[in-house]
């Protein structure tokens, strides 16, 4: 067999994106077999990840990871280019969004709580709005609003406290999560 | 306790309480404009499924509608409505008293009459009984 003439020359940051959004990946998963009250209502574990990656690697890398897990968790879970996805999507769009401008705010007074209680409350807004537009154009979503707003706050402010920890814990630049065993290039 | 050693405190900075209380006055906020049920500015009066006309509250009045079996009477007063006679045999539409709220309804089937309160907002979609 020769050797393939197609080589994609993967740089140490490709690896190190690629393995932060498995890490993602597979808190999304874990989230999937957790029932939920309310479609669309669930803690979004993976957006630790996207916390710890934009505070130490920059938005850039963030997006990346976000974006990863939403394409990967939706082939995974069978539901690409389904509205489930596109819910997924326009949440963690306008997360980024957010986050984007978020992180340029003092980070003496602000931190991960606040990236993550803003993006959380952004995510439920994209989401709501394809809802909306697309799927149920009725104002009774209106109804629900007060309860996704409710479930942001609290997850958003959850999650910002565990990446706070982490980010905390480790000032340098490597995290805990990313061991041995989380695949080798 | 999985998560007893983070400690809440250590991680919240100023700019991070602020934002969190921001994020509980909105839900609270949304909560109260979202979920009350909206007051009534208007009754619309329906006969035979047409609309036979459509009232505000704020004025104080005596309808009267003819259907198939007689004559329904509607009183408005003091930004309510109720159907006060009704040729019906069973009287249901009368019974239900005042409609205060927009979204309700009263129906007189066998008269063909119903009366329904409109604002702003409905508090139902739908009624089903």
């Amino acid at each position: 067999m020769t050797a393939s003439p197609i080589k994609l020359a993967a740089t140490a940051e490709d690896h190190h994106i690629a393995r932060m959004a498995a890490l993602a990946l597979g808190l999304s998963v874990l989230e999937a077999a957790v029932p939920s009250p309310l479609p669309g209502v669930k803690p979004g574990l993976a957006n630790i990840v996207t916390l710890i990656v934009l505070a130490r690697y920059g938005w850039r890398a963030a997006a990346w990871v976000s974006l990863l897990r939403v394409v990967a968790g939706s082939l995974l879970m069978g539901n690409f280019l389904a509205p489930g996805f596109f819910l997924s999507l326009s949440g963690a769009l306008c997360s980024l969004l957010v986050l984007g401008l978020a992180r340029h705010l003092p980070q003496r007074w602000f931190g991960a709580v606040t990236h993550s209680i803003l993006a959380a409350f952004a995510h439920i807004a994209g989401q709501l709005g394809v809802v909306y537009l697309w799927l149920i154009p009725h104002a009774g979503i209106a109804y629900l609003v007060p309860v996704f707003a409710g479930a942001a706050l609290v997850f958003g402010t959850v999650n910002g406290l565990v990446a706070a920890h982490f980010l905390n814990k480790e000032p340098d630049h490597t995290l805990s999560l990313e061991g041995e065993g989380l695949g080798r290039g | 306790m999985p998560f007893a050693h983070i400690k809440p405190g250590a991680h919240i900075k100023l700019g991070d309480g602020v934002v969190l209380l921001g994020g509980a006055l909105l839900t609270m906020w949304l909560a109260l404009v979202l979920w009350q049920g909206g007051a009534a500015d208007k009754a619309i009066i329906r006969s035979g499924g047409k609309i036979f006309s459509e009232v505000p509250l704020n004025r104080d009045q005596v309808i009267t509608v003819q259907g198939p079996l007689g004559v329904s009477t509607i009183a408005i007063h003091n930004l309510q409505a109720r159907i006060a006679s009704d040729p019906s045999p069973r009287q249901y539409c009368v019974h239900q008293g005042w409609l205060k709220q927009a979204g309700e309804i009263a129906v007189c089937l066998p008269n063909q009459v119903s009366v329904e309160l409109t604002g702003a907002r409905k508090k139902y979609d739908s009624l089903t009984y």
